[in-house]
């Protein structure tokens, strides 16, 4: 319908915009009305993706026309913002900006560059950058799940976290179970991206491929080096994750700092004796 | 705002100290305090004269043993859950004193049950004689009866006075019920708003305003 509304490809483009975000405000309201607060959220994150998607893709047009070692750069510079990004959904863990750092840029980045020494990414900016991008884009994912989960296993298994560090455990075997967990829990998505490659979903880089003549099979093979890829960042940045992890809910002393909220808080002064 | 303030007192060895005061007072807070489960804002906590922050961690929570409100136990037997404080330091705890630990408690012969079918009163007897698997020379109790049932409650009530008298304890016991304090205590300490109220033997403390709680 609106092709026929709309000729020229800018406006169409507009248009079929409008047509998405007033799908996703419309679900944000029923969601609303299941006492499910998401507003601010999906207003802030349309508008946002709206603004950063016009702005990173005109920039990209002229990045692409760069020397490959630029995408160095700009693949670094994603694993920063992927970094900020994770460690903002994860409010209340300590250090979780460098853990997340280190983990997407260790989990993605090194995907990254084995793949591409091993001739699997092309060296060339327009194939190195979109590739890394999802890599970077889904490490970032898992390494929030991974975190969020890990915070609220911690929190609801205080009591007997605590009840092991007051046997004398050391601190970071008394939540080995809980990272488990977290890591299991964060990779689904992955897992699950593998299992339905081609029945439930064809994804858009073989899509783009097809449309720009490439052969079907290449294309589907291809497809599925893709998404393998995307299960090793992930695995590894998940990986990394929980080692880092481990230590950012206690304190030097082996004190449980991730605590519910209510239960924070203690002190005294002068002395006791015992 | 503080949680425990202004606050010093001596446990002396072998003696039930009972911790008692209203809700908010600061009592389990004090006990958490003791096994550096929490650390002080200032101050600090000496054991047998020696700064707990010179001792690590871990050292100090094998010599300081601690009973919770709930008693969380760790899935699997009554057995395994003995075993896991004297594990983490290396040590792996003999038949003969497991079975020992349970005849202390009441549960002799439940070596090998899971835990999964406890009652409460059972789980916390289960939870001293994992406290007391490390051989602490201190042994922290939170409120170690107020989920339990009358019955239950004076069973571990009975018990805590037989492991305290059979193992040479210091127990330092937090309760918010003034006439069970005056059952078990050697002495009574009154808490309010963090501060310490009043300290002494159970009949003169109660005797000079027990009512506060």
């Amino acid at each position: 319908m609106l092709k026929e509304l709309f000729t020229n490809q800018l406006t169409l483009g507009c248009a079929q915009a409008a047509v998405a975000t007033l799908l996703a405000l419309a679900v944000m309201l029923l969601a609303r009305q299941r006492a499910v607060h998401l507003e601010h959220e999906t207003i802030v994150a349309l508008v946002r993706g709206i603004v950063q998607i016009t702005a990173v893709g005109s920039i990209l047009v002229l990045l692409l026309k760069g020397p490959a070692w630029t995408s160095i750069f700009l693949l670094a510079a994603m694993i920063v913002v992927a970094a900020k990004m994770s460690a903002g959904r994860s409010k209340g863990l300590p250090n979780s900006f460098q853990i997340s750092l280190y983990a997407i840029g260790a989990g993605a980045g090194s995907v990254i560059a084995l793949m591409t020494w091993a001739g699997v990414i092309d060296k060339m900016i327009t194939s190195l950058v979109p590739i890394g991008s999802m890599l970077i884009a889904n490490a970032m994912n898992t390494n929030s799940l991974v975190m969020n989960r890990f915070r609220s296993e911690v929190e609801s298994h205080a009591g007997l976290i605590e009840t092991g560090l007051a046997l004398g455990a050391d601190s970071k075997q008394t939540v080995v179970p809980y990272v488990q967990v977290s890591v299991q829990a964060s990779l689904i998505p992955a897992i699950d991206s593998l299992r339905s490659l081609g029945i439930v979903w064809i994804p858009g880089l073989m899509a783009g491929m097809l449309l720009s003549g490439a052969r079907p099979v290449y294309a589907a093979v291809y497809q599925f080096v893709t998404i393998s890829m995307i299960f090793s960042s992930s695995g590894l940045t998940a990986l990394i994750c929980s080692l880092l992890i481990r230590g950012s809910a206690f304190s030097p002393a082996e004190q449980l700092t991730l605590r519910p909220r209510a239960e924070r808080a203690p002190a005294v002064r002068r002395s006791a004796q015992a | 705002m503080r949680i425990v303030d202004d606050l010093t007192v001596e446990v002396r060895a072998g003696e039930i100290l009972v911790v008692v005061g209203p809700s908010g007072a600061g009592k389990s807070s004090l006990l958490r305090l003791l096994n550096r489960l929490d650390e002080p804002t200032s101050g600090t906590v000496r054991l047998e004269g020696t700064d707990y922050r010179q001792i690590p961690p871990r050292d100090l929570r094998r010599r300081v043993g601690m009973v919770t409100q709930t008693a969380y136990l760790f899935p699997g037997t009554i057995a395994g859950n003995l075993r896991f404080g004297p594990e983490q330091h290396g040590i792996e705890l003999p038949e003969p004193t497991i079975d020992s630990l349970l005849i202390q408690v009441g549960l002799a012969g439940r070596a090998g049950e899971d835990v999964a079918h406890l009652s409460g009163g059972e789980a916390q007897r289960v939870s001293v004689a994992r406290a007391l698997a490390t051989s602490p020379a201190v042994l922290l109790l939170d409120e170690p009866t107020s989920a339990l049932d009358a019955e239950a409650k004076d069973g571990v009530e009975k018990l805590i006075l037989t492991v305290q008298k059979h193992n040479g304890l210091t127990c330092v016991m937090v309760s918010h019920d003034l006439t069970q304090a005056a059952r078990i205590a050697d002495r009574i300490m009154l808490m309010k708003n963090g501060r310490l109220d009043k300290i002494g033997p159970a009949s003169e403390v109660i005797h000079a305003g027990g009512d506060a709680c």
